[in-house]
C-alpha cells in the first residue's frame, strides 16, 4: 500500500484538490473552480463513516448559479467533514484550497493516486480548459 | 435551448457591447446573450441598491393596429375587441399609455405566455397597441395573433430593435436627463418619443421588483449611443440573465415555460387578478368556462412561494412531499441574494396553498424542511 510520508497535494481533471498525509486525503475544491461557481451558498458534505469508490459524486457545492457535484477522489471512507461550511460557505470561496476544505477521506488505494495531476500539471490543464 | 449550437443563434445589437464589459455568453431563447459580467450576486445587489442595465432585445416587442381607420373615433374599442378574442383582461378601459399584464390563452385556458399590452399615448395611434411578448414564443406568440386577427389588424414586429430595461431605485435619476418624460410616468405608464423619426417606446416597468424603466430604441449609433450613455453613468452596472432570475424569484415573478406552461390556467398560476370582472361577468374569452369554474370552485393546484427552512436551495424540479406523499413540485428555486437564503416559487395542492403550511423539499433524496411563503419575498418598489 502507497503510504505518504511527506504531506503531497494532488489535483483532478474536476477541479479538486487533494492533500495526501498517511492514509488520509484531504479534500476541497480548487482556487479555479470557485471562481467559476461563483458565490457559493451551500454545500452538501458527505457523512462521515460513508464508503465512496472513486468517481463516484461525494459531495454537492451550490453557487447562486447552480449545483454542481463533487467526486471522489480516491476510494476511502470518509471520517471528518468541514462542518464550519453549513455556517459559512462563503469560505469556500474565501479560502477555497485552505479553511473551505470539505472533507477527509481514509483512502484504501494510494495506487488510485497516480492518474492524478501535480500543481504543474494542472496548471496546464486549467490553461487549456 | 441547449441543443442549439452556438453558430445558429442569433445575436443582439448590443452583442459587442457586453464583450466589451466581459459578458460571458450562454445560448438563452434563441439568442447568444449574456448570463453574468461580475457575477449573479454582486450584479443582483447593485440592481436592489442602484441601478441595471438589462439587455431584453431577444424579447417579443411588436405592434399591433388596426388595418383601417387608426386614430379615429372608437379606434381603442375596436382593436381592443380583437386582442380580447386572446386574452382575458380588459384592455378596452385602458388609458392612452397605459399598460396591463396579461396572458394569452389557449381554448382549454392554458397560458400561451404572458405579455405585457400597452395602448399607444398618442391619440393620433389610437388602434395600436404595443405588445412585449416573451422571447422564447415570440414567433408562436406572433403567428396565433396573426391567424386569428387576419384580415383586422395588422401585427408588425420590433424584435430587430434594441430593448433594454433600466431597474432599481436610481433608475429614474439615471433616466431623466436622457427621457425627461420618465420622471412623469407612473408604474405601467408608457410614453412615445419620436425623435429623428425613428419611434422611442419609455414604459415605467420591469421584472425584477424594483422601481425602473424598458426602452425600446432603434437600432443604430443613436440607440446604441444611448445605451452606452446610460452605462457611463456611474451609478448603472450591465446586468446578466442570472441576477434577472434570481431578481424576479425574489419578486415573485413567474418565468413563462417554468412557472406556468400551456398545461397552466391563470387561477393555478395565481394570476386569477389579471382578468378583470368585466371580463368575467362577459365570460367570452378562451378557456373561460373551465377559468370561471375554478374561480368559483378553487383549483386542484396552486402557485405558491416556497421557502426552504435550511440553507440547500431547492430548484426546479425538487418534488414536495408532506408526510411522504407527493403534493407538488417546485418549478423556479435558487438562492436571493436579498432574502440572504434560499427562494423558490412552485405548485402544491390546492388545500396545503397556505402560507406558513409546513412542507419537506427533497433535494437529492433527502428531506429538507420548508414551508409555503407569501409572495413577493421582497416587498417591491414600483413607483404608483
Amino acid at each position: 500500500m502507497t503510504q505518504f510520508t511527506q504531506q503531497t497535494t494532488f489535483y483532478t481533471e474536476d477541479h479538486e484538490w487533494v492533500t495526501v498525509h498517511g492514509d488520509l486525503a484531504t479534500v476541497g475544491i480548487t482556487r479555479y473552480a470557485a471562481e467559476q461557481l461563483g458565490d457559493v451558498v451551500f454545500v452538501e458534505t458527505p457523512e462521515v463513516g460513508k464508503t465512496f469508490k472513486k468517481g463516484d459524486e461525494m459531495a454537492v457545492v451550490e453557487s447562486v448559479k447552480a449545483a454542481s457535484d463533487v467526486y471522489a477522489p480516491l476510494s476511502g471512507e470518509i471520517i471528518d467533514t468541514n462542518s464550519a461550511l453549513a455556517d459559512s460557505p462563503e469560505t469556500v470561496n474565501e479560502h477555497p484550497e485552505g479553511e473551505g476544505w470539505f472533507c477527509v477521506i481514509k483512502f484504501s488505494d494510494g495506487a488510485e493516486t497516480r492518474n492524478l495531476m501535480d500543481k504543474d500539471a494542472y496548471f496546464e490543464f486549467c490553461k487549456g480548459q | 435551448m441547449a441543443d442549439q449550437s452556438i453558430d445558429t443563434l442569433r445575436r443582439t445589437p448590443l452583442y459587442e457591447l457586453h464583450q466589451e464589459h466581459g459578458g460571458k455568453m450562454v445560448p438563452f431563447a434563441g439568442y447568444e446573450m449574456p448570463v453574468q459580467f461580475e457575477g449573479v450576486k454582486p450584479e443582483h445587489l447593485w440592481t436592489r441598491e442602484h441601478a441595471g442595465l438589462f439587455d431584453v432585445s431577444h424579447m417579443g416587442p411588436c405592434f399591433l393596429y388596426l388595418k383601417e381607420g387608426l386614430g379615429q373615433p372608437g379606434a381603442h374599442e375596436k382593436i381592443s375587441t380583437l386582442i380580447e378574442r386572446l386574452v382575458p383582461s380588459a384592455i378596452s378601459t385602458l388609458k392612452p399609455g397605459q399598460g396591463r399584464l396579461t396572458v394569452l390563452l389557449n381554448d382549454g385556458g392554458g397560458i400561451l405566455d404572458d405579455l405585457i399590452i400597452t395602448r399607444m399615448p398618442d391619440a393620433s395611434l389610437d388602434g395600436m397597441l404595443y405588445i412585449v411578448v416573451n422571447g422564447a414564443v415570440k414567433h408562436d406568440d406572433w403567428a396565433l395573433i396573426r391567424e386569428k386577427l387576419a384580415g383586422e389588424a395588422e401585427l408588425q414586429t420590433a424584435d430587430d430593435r434594441m430593448l433594454v430595461a433600466l431597474q432599481g431605485p436610481e433608475a429614474e435619476a439615471v433616466l431623466t436627463p436622457h427621457f425627461p418624460v420618465a420622471a412623469e410616468l407612473s408604474f405601467m405608464r408608457c410614453a412615445h418619443v419620436q425623435k429623428d423619426g425613428e419611434r422611442y417606446m419609455v414604459s415605467r416597468c420591469g421584472y425584477t421588483g424594483e422601481d425602473g424603466f424598458e426602452l425600446l430604441l432603434p437600432n443604430n449609433e443613436t440607440g446604441l449611443a444611448y445605451v452606452r450613455g446610460l452605462l457611463a453613468d456611474e451609478r448603472v452596472k450591465p446586468i446578466g440573465l442570472g441576477a434577472r432570475n434570481s431578481l424576479r424569484l425574489e419578486a415573485g415573478l413567474c418565468l413563462y415555460g417554468h412557472d406556468m406552461d400551456a398545461s397552466r390556467t391563470p387561477v393555478e398560476a395565481d394570476l386569477q387578478w389579471v382578468i378583470q370582472k368585466s371580463r368575467r361577468e362577459r365570460a367570452d374569452f378562451p378557456g373561460a368556462e373551465k377559468i370561471l369554474k375554478q374561480i368559483a370552485d378553487g383549483p386542484a393546484e396552486k402557485r405558491v412561494g416556497i421557502l426552504p427552512l435550511e440553507r440547500a436551495p431547492a430548484r426546479e424540479g425538487t418534488e414536495i412531499h408532506v408526510d411522504g406523499q407527493l403534493v407538488g413540485m417546485v418549478t423556479s428555486g435558487g438562492f436571493g441574494p436579498s432574502t440572504d437564503g434560499p427562494v423558490a416559487m412552485g405548485y402544491v395542492r390546492a388545500d396545503l396553498a397556505e402560507p406558513g403550511t409546513k412542507i419537506d423539499l427533497m433535494v437529492r433524496g433527502k428531506a429538507r424542511a420548508g414551508e409555503v411563503a407569501a409572495l413577493p419575498f421582497v416587498q417591491p418598489n414600483y413607483k404608483r
